[in-house]
């Protein structure tokens, strides 16, 4: 990957869209964050409201490709996805147009918000290309409806290979592939064998395979025993959720789209347009979410600091945003934040 | 129902599928407990498990199976690595056309679990959706994978659904489903779902994407009542579910057709790992024994048999392993039996005197 050597190297460049609802509010707690810690980056703001072409279709803005063609990363808040026919969701858009192959989703306990799940730490790596969200239905007669799931070997392969380059870079031990291959035989039997390969090149690396609904059976019952988890596209979209689920929701949940040249790392809890304007919002999965990215960055030590600014606000328990049980704004959390990432 | 099932002299007899893993153990021990509850079941053995998967063999299942109405499995294991072997599970349900699957996941009084209060029913269409294994490699490396929605098979599961609801007296039906993505197949399955909503208005009707559904259901499983899903959404749903009130050992499931009705453990696990090693919790498949005998119209020893195994559990706290505790199948298995034991004598005597 030579574009990441780029990045050790003075500052770079970093598309940021800020989104909408709650979107503007977060994305500038980030950024206040990010300058008091000194990271060399500099933004570039992007809008992705939609623009009408020629057609008369809507399509993501020209500005958007040029400045991922020059960052190669980006970091998102939520968007609103317009309603009514022809608009496709923006999250979709964004991942079709720039190739972002895997989802990646750390679930962590966060120490001072309990849930009834301790010591969770588990990471979901989902497909995200292809399988149930391949868009392929038909009606075939009235009443009856065939959807297709596609699976690829070129697409497990891609997702498999990053699991276990993701394991080996965030000191991960075990990767478990999470399939159905009883039932669907040859489709979740081609992604089987696809992680089987990967595996057996990366002897580093754990590798385990299990079904999908023991899985489930078994997160609930000791979520402690799970690493990373790598599957298709639809048990990723349910078992990301779930885990999310376990740690407190997706308001503290960060979540990274890969990509084959570039990677966008998001919140991916919703607009929030009951509380937006209002200074109430949690910044915190946005947060964790550039942590994600400062990684993927290589820039390892402004990441460690910032997350453990984070975890010790929300350890203390003084200063937290209503989701979190507290009663303090965007801005005093935020505020709380920078105090403990300029004392360490 | 009950009334075309096998029955001689007072006694229904059933087909007993013993399947792989722990389910021969499991299910000799439900057949003591029902002799010494006088439970009036003859059971017609058909050894059915992963190595016996041929033509006659499933023949030979099925036949029993249309013969008695009724049957308790075990179940069988299926060999992914073996490209010719077929799911013999989905293949018996198919063929019965057991169109519902019913799992009740309730809190048991005296578990501690991370959450107390769970109270659903996991109602799933059990033919078609994803399991429907049509399923074909276009070019090298490219493999599609056909799931089939019908309004025919959701109208039904829908209307089940509903009047599973009315008949135990439940408030709402939650419909879960990926409409967003899966716009027409999803989408049906959910259009139908609110057709036949209509038809019962005294029953709250709502719907949830199963993503969310997954997430609601770990951090808040009170919300749940009757959930009503296509096949995969129930395989998901109903093993979380299942790992709240205490997993797999704990949680029974029954598979009901139009003729035939099939009960198992409720997670659908063999319990390889656990074979011959007197630790497996028989809780599960008594729970799937007594909603048979309730179904075969024997109230009363299904209920005794359930209150022996609550009182096991809960209050003596004769556990076995999975569930904390310290106990062998067969402690557990005695205990239930010395409960029910002075109840079977009480309940002759009653009979013999005429009380
Ligand atoms: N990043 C996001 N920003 C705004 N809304 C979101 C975001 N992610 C999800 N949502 C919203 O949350 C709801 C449930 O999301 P859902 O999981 O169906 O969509 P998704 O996560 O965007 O896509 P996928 O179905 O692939 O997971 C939808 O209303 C969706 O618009
Ligand atoms: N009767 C039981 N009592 C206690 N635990 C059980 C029982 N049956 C299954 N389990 C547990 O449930 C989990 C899943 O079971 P199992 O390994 O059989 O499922 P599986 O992965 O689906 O494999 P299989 O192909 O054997 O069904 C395991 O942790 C197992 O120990
Ligand atoms: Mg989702
Ligand atoms: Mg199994």
């Amino acid at each position: 990957r030579g574009q990441q050597r780029s990045y050790s190297s003075g500052n770079s460049l970093v598309t940021m869209i800020p989104g909408d609802g709650i979107g503007p509010e977060i994305s500038s707690a980030v950024k206040q964050i990010f300058s008091v810690a000194g990271v060399p980056i500099e933004w570039e703001d992007v809008d992705v409201t939609p623009v009408k072409g020629p057609d008369g279709n809507f399509r993501l803005p020209q500005k958007i490709f040029e400045s991922m063609d020059k960052t190669k990363v980006g970091l998102k808040g939520p968007l609103a996805t317009p309603i009514g026919k022809g608009h496709q969701s923006l999250n979709l858009a964004l991942r079709k147009a720039f190739t972002l192959y895997a989802n990646v989703r750390p679930c962590k306990s966060i120490e001072g918000f309990e849930t009834p799940y301790k010591n969770v730490d588990i990471v979901t790596i989902r497909e995200n290309t292809e399988g149930e969200y391949s868009g392929i239905e038909h009606t075939i007669v009235d009443g009856v409806v065939q959807s297709i799931k596609l699976i690829t070997e070129q697409a497990s392969m891609r997702v498999a290979e990053y699991a276990f380059k993701y394991a080996r870079d965030n000191q991960r031990s075990t990767v478990t592939a999470v399939h159905k291959a009883n039932i669907m035989r040859m489709s979740d039997g081609l992604f089987l064998k696809c992680c089987r390969d990967v595996a057996a090149r990366n002897k580093d690396i754990k590798f385990s395979e299990m079904y999908l609904d023991t899985v489930c059976l078994n997160l609930v019952q000791d979520p402690a025993s799970f690493d990373v988890l790598v599957m298709p596209n639809l048990y990723g979209d349910i078992l990301s959720d779930l885990c999310a689920g376990l740690i407190g929701g997706l308001g503290v949940t960060p979540s990274g789209n890969i990509g084959e040249d570039g990677a966008i790392f998001e919140s991916v809890h919703g607009t929030a347009p009951d509380i937006a304007g209002e200074d109430k919002a949690n910044p915190t999965a946005l947060l964790l979410s550039s942590v994600m990215m400062l990684r993927y960055m290589e820039l390892n030590s402004f990441a460690d600091k910032i997350e453990a600014a984070a975890f010790n606000v929300i350890r203390e328990g003084r200063v937290l945003t209503g989701d979190l049980g507290g009663s303090a704004t965007c801005s005093q959390f935020t505020e709380e934040i920078c105090q403990k990432v300029s004392e360490s | 129902q009950a009334e075309a099932c096998a029955k001689y002299g007072g006694r229904h007899t059933v087909t007993l599928m013993t399947g792989d893993g722990v389910g021969p153990e499991l299910l000799s021990h439900v057949q003591e407990i029902f002799r010494y509850a006088g439970a009036p079941i003859d059971f017609e053995i058909v050894e059915i498990n992963a190595s016996t998967n041929t033509p006659d063999d499933m023949q030979n299942a099925l036949l029993s199976v249309r013969r008695n109405g009724v049957s308790l499995k075990g179940n069988i294991e299926t060999k992914f690595d073996d490209p010719s072997f077929k799911s013999m599970n989905v293949a018996l349900r198919t063929s019965l056309n057991l169109f519902a699957s019913v799992v009740k996941c309730k809190s048991i009084p005296g578990l501690k679990m991370r959450h107390g209060d769970v109270d659903c029913v996991l109602i799933r269409e059990n033919t078609e959706g994803e399991y429907r294994q049509l399923e074909h490699e276009n070019v090298g490396g490219v493999v599609e994978s056909l799931k089939i929605i019908t309004a025919e098979k959701s109208k039904k599961i829908a209307r089940f659904a509903f009047d599973y609801a009315t008949e135990y007296n439940r408030k709402k039906v939650t419909a879960i489903h990926k409409a967003n993505i899966m716009k027409l197949g999803d989408g049906l399955f959910l259009q139908c779902c609110k057709e036949v909503a209509r038809e019962y208005p005294d029953i709250e009707f709502n719907d949830l994407i199963i993503d969310n559904a997954s997430m609601q259901m770990v951090s808040r499983p009170s919300q749940f009542d009757v959930l009503c899903m296509p096949n995969l959404y129930g395989n998901i749903l109903s093993n979380i579910a299942a790992g709240l009130i205490g997993g797999a050992g704990v949680t029974a499931g029954m598979n009901i057709g139009d003729n035939y009705a099939v009960f198992e453990s409720g997670t659908r696990n063999s319990g390889r790992s656990m074979k011959g090693k007197n630790i497996a919790n028989p809780t599960g498949i008594l729970f799937a024994s007594c909603d048979m005998l309730e179904y075969l119209g024997h109230e009363a020893h299904a209920k005794m048999i359930r209150d022996s195994v609550m009182t096991v559990l809960s209050e003596k706290q004769i556990r076995t392993p999975d569930v904390g505790g310290s106990a062998t199948t067969l402690d557990v298995v005695k205990a239930i039996i010395d409960d029910v034991k002075p109840k079977t004598s009480a309940w002759k005597a009653i009979q013999e005197h005429g009380s």
